[in-house]
């Protein structure tokens, strides 16, 4: 009996039969499902809350106390109407479109840590390649929408579907590179390392005095058989300076920024909404659907919404951790009065996942306001600025991290931590300022042109633009 | 130890797991409207919705090559991408070899740097001409 209790609960993971770890992963998938799944119904009460609000309407507030049971009402509703499959539509592919939508979003909360066990942090915390798993997997959710689209027989749900196809897909770029970004600084791919800050896969367990990568210390370790936690209890002295986004500063920043704005484009939310816009596209890929298969898709996308800001909170905010060290754990001096399991067990399972829970609603919040401030972009502005705005921003800030980084591994032995430090990032922004520079000083070339162009001949006819792919003989691209 | 050699597979369990929940969970949402919700369905209701105007045509037309232009150059830098992935997962444990990784890497991002300019130059990012 006692044996049995230990494998299911005490034991780490490598020491377990193969049944056991199934049973623990029954456990933490269900925490999972009911923290992301469960936070759907809440994050839309709260945004028709938050935008009643902002435009100053009530809101949703009839249906149970400040309308807190709405988004129930209307599941209970979709889930009775009559499930629509209209004529001529692919069927197969029709019904499956909203289940590939929805599939990767809840496989995805798979690899994402709530607290920094090794046995009980996320869904899957041993992985060490999390980050690639999150890529792989969310890779798949445009298929949902590509589908939908295609195999509804509706023109605006083609023009929808293939919107979002493109979309999606250029906003990954930036969202990719901003991540290997995160992984230079970090040097791990897996999502519990990240937080931490140091890589699970290469030092095993860390004794007391560690530092980690991200400069935090290890204080204390509570050992693995008496207490089924692996606990490491961060320095006090540590916080949200540590985090990935103010790491090498002002890269790390950029890379956040960069992620954020790929993870609104990425949700197809405003201001990037364009696949649903609805002054347009009635409902964008999703026109055909009724009843429990929209209800996959609303679903899906406030899912997504809540991973990839949980994805970003990861990466760049901490994960779990607290804005100061020391609000990370329970004071020591509790330790005195409650049994360490206790301790433990309000460490790992309630403060963690209060930090947690509290970034990603700041997220969510943010993700709600930029909807309710932004007018939704036009379709060629939303390509440019991912092709011509992120795609090479992302990428300069990722050559110049490295940059950064191999300065401060050369002058490391004769300057010391700091003054490697202030080399490799002045290498950097120097690097940063000279191409800047560049870029303005060729626009202001430009402008200028221009301004002289305009002032003799735009008054005569107006400049005929060069057809850059079909170059025609007849009409000569003028020189501008 | 006994279950040494179960690390790997135990750490891939949950995935394992997490994937037939979620199978589980997205079939039955598809066939729960099938279920519970009424079937009366009549020909206005099964027409494609196109605002109330009777349809003209079939929806599976051609459209713009831009789109597809767009999903060749996404495999390309997604690629490139992909390919940089390993590098950056190693490059803070590379010790002395730092600075030939940072040249090496700087050599790969320069030749896509110069298709990448190119694309540019053709107008493959125009969507306004």
């Amino acid at each position: 009996m006692n044996d049995l209790w230990q494998q299911l609960f005490i034991l780490p993971t490598d020491q377990i039969p193969w049944w056991a770890e199934v049973f623990r992963s029954v456990i933490r998938l269900v925490i999972a499902l009911a923290g992301g799944l469960g936070s759907v119904p809440i994050l839309v009460w709260l945004e028709r809350r938050l935008l009643g609000w902002f435009q100053g309407r009530l809101g949703p507030n009839r249906v149970g106390p400040f309308g807190l049971l709405q988004p129930l009402a209307d599941a209970l509703k979709l889930m009775m109407k009559e499930d629509i499959i209209p004529t001529n539509v692919d069927r197969t592919i029709y019904v499956m479109a909203p289940a590939i939508a929805l599939f990767p979003v809840i496989l995805s909360l798979t690899v994402l840590p709530w607290n920094g066990s090794r046995e009980w942090g996320a869904v899957a915390p041993n992985i060490d390649i999390g980050i690639l798993f999150l890529l792989a997997v969310g890779s798949i959710e445009v298929y949902g929408a590509i589908l939908a689209g295609w195999s509804s027989n509706n023109k605006y749900s083609l023009l929808g579907g293939l919107r979002a196809s493109s979309q999606v897909i250029s906003y990954e770029l930036g969202m990719g590179l901003s991540i290997v970004s995160v992984l230079l600084i970090a040097g791990t791919l897996g999502t519990q390392s990240l937080v931490m800050g140091y890589d699970l896969s290469q030092t095993g367990v860390l004794a007391p005095g560690t530092l980690l990568g991200n400069g935090q210390a290890i204080v204390s370790v509570a050992s693995v058989g008496d207490t089924g936690y692996t606990v490491y209890e961060h320095a006090a002295s540590s916080g949200f300076w540590d985090w990935h986004f103010l790491r090498l500063f002002p890269f790390g920043l950029i890379a956040t920024g960069i992620y954020m704005i790929s993870m609104i484009a990425e949700t197809n939310r405003a201001p990037f909404d364009l696949p649903e816009a609805e002054t347009e596209l009635v409902a964008g890929f999703h026109t055909e659907y009724s009843s429990f298969k929209f209800a996959m898709f609303f679903m899906g996308e406030y899912a997504n919404m809540l991973i990839v800001s949980a994805i970003c909170v990861t990466l760049f905010f901490g994960g779990w951790l607290a804005p100061f060290g020391f609000l990370s754990q329970l004071p020591a001096v509790t330790g005195l009065y409650v049994a360490p399991g206790v301790v433990n067990f309000v460490n790992s399972f309630v403060i963690a996942p209060f930090w947690l829970f509290t970034k990603l609603y700041v997220l969510i919040g943010l993700f709600i306001a930029v909807r309710a401030s932004f007018p939704r972009l036009r379709y060629d502005m939303l390509m440019k600025f991912g092709w011509k705005g992120m795609l090479p921003v992302a990428l300069g800030n990722l050559v110049l991290i490295a940059t950064s980084l191999a300065v401060q591994q050369v002058t490391f032995p004769s300057l010391g931590y700091y003054g490697a430090w202030w080399a490799g990032q002045g290498v950097a922004w120097g690097i940063t300022l000279v191409v800047v520079g560049i870029l303005f000083y060729g626009k202001y070339v430009q402008y200028q042109a221009k301004k002289r162009v305009a002032r003799t001949t735009d008054l005569i006819a107006p400049i005929r633009r060069p057809t850059v792919i079909v170059p025609t003989p007849s009409a000569p691209a003028p020189e501008a | 130890m006994p279950g040494q050699t179960n690390s790997l597979l135990n750490s891939y369990i949950p995935v394992l797991c997490m994937g037939l929940m979620a199978l589980f969970l997205v079939v039955v949402f598809v066939g729960l409207s099938r279920i519970l919700g009424p079937q009366r369905p009549t020909p206005q209701k099964l027409a494609p919705y196109e605002c109330g105007v009777t349809p003209i045509g079939s929806a599976r037309e051609r459209f713009p090559i831009k789109f597809y232009l767009i999903a060749m150059l996404f495999i390309v830098f997604d690629i490139e991408t992909v390919f940089l992935y390993p590098w950056a997962a190693t490059f803070r444990h590379s010790g002395g070899m730092m600075l030939f990784n940072l040249f090496e890497m700087a050599v790969f991002v320069g030749i896509l740097l110069v298709g990448y300019v190119y694309v540019w130059r053709r107008g493959a990012f125009e969507w306004d001409n």
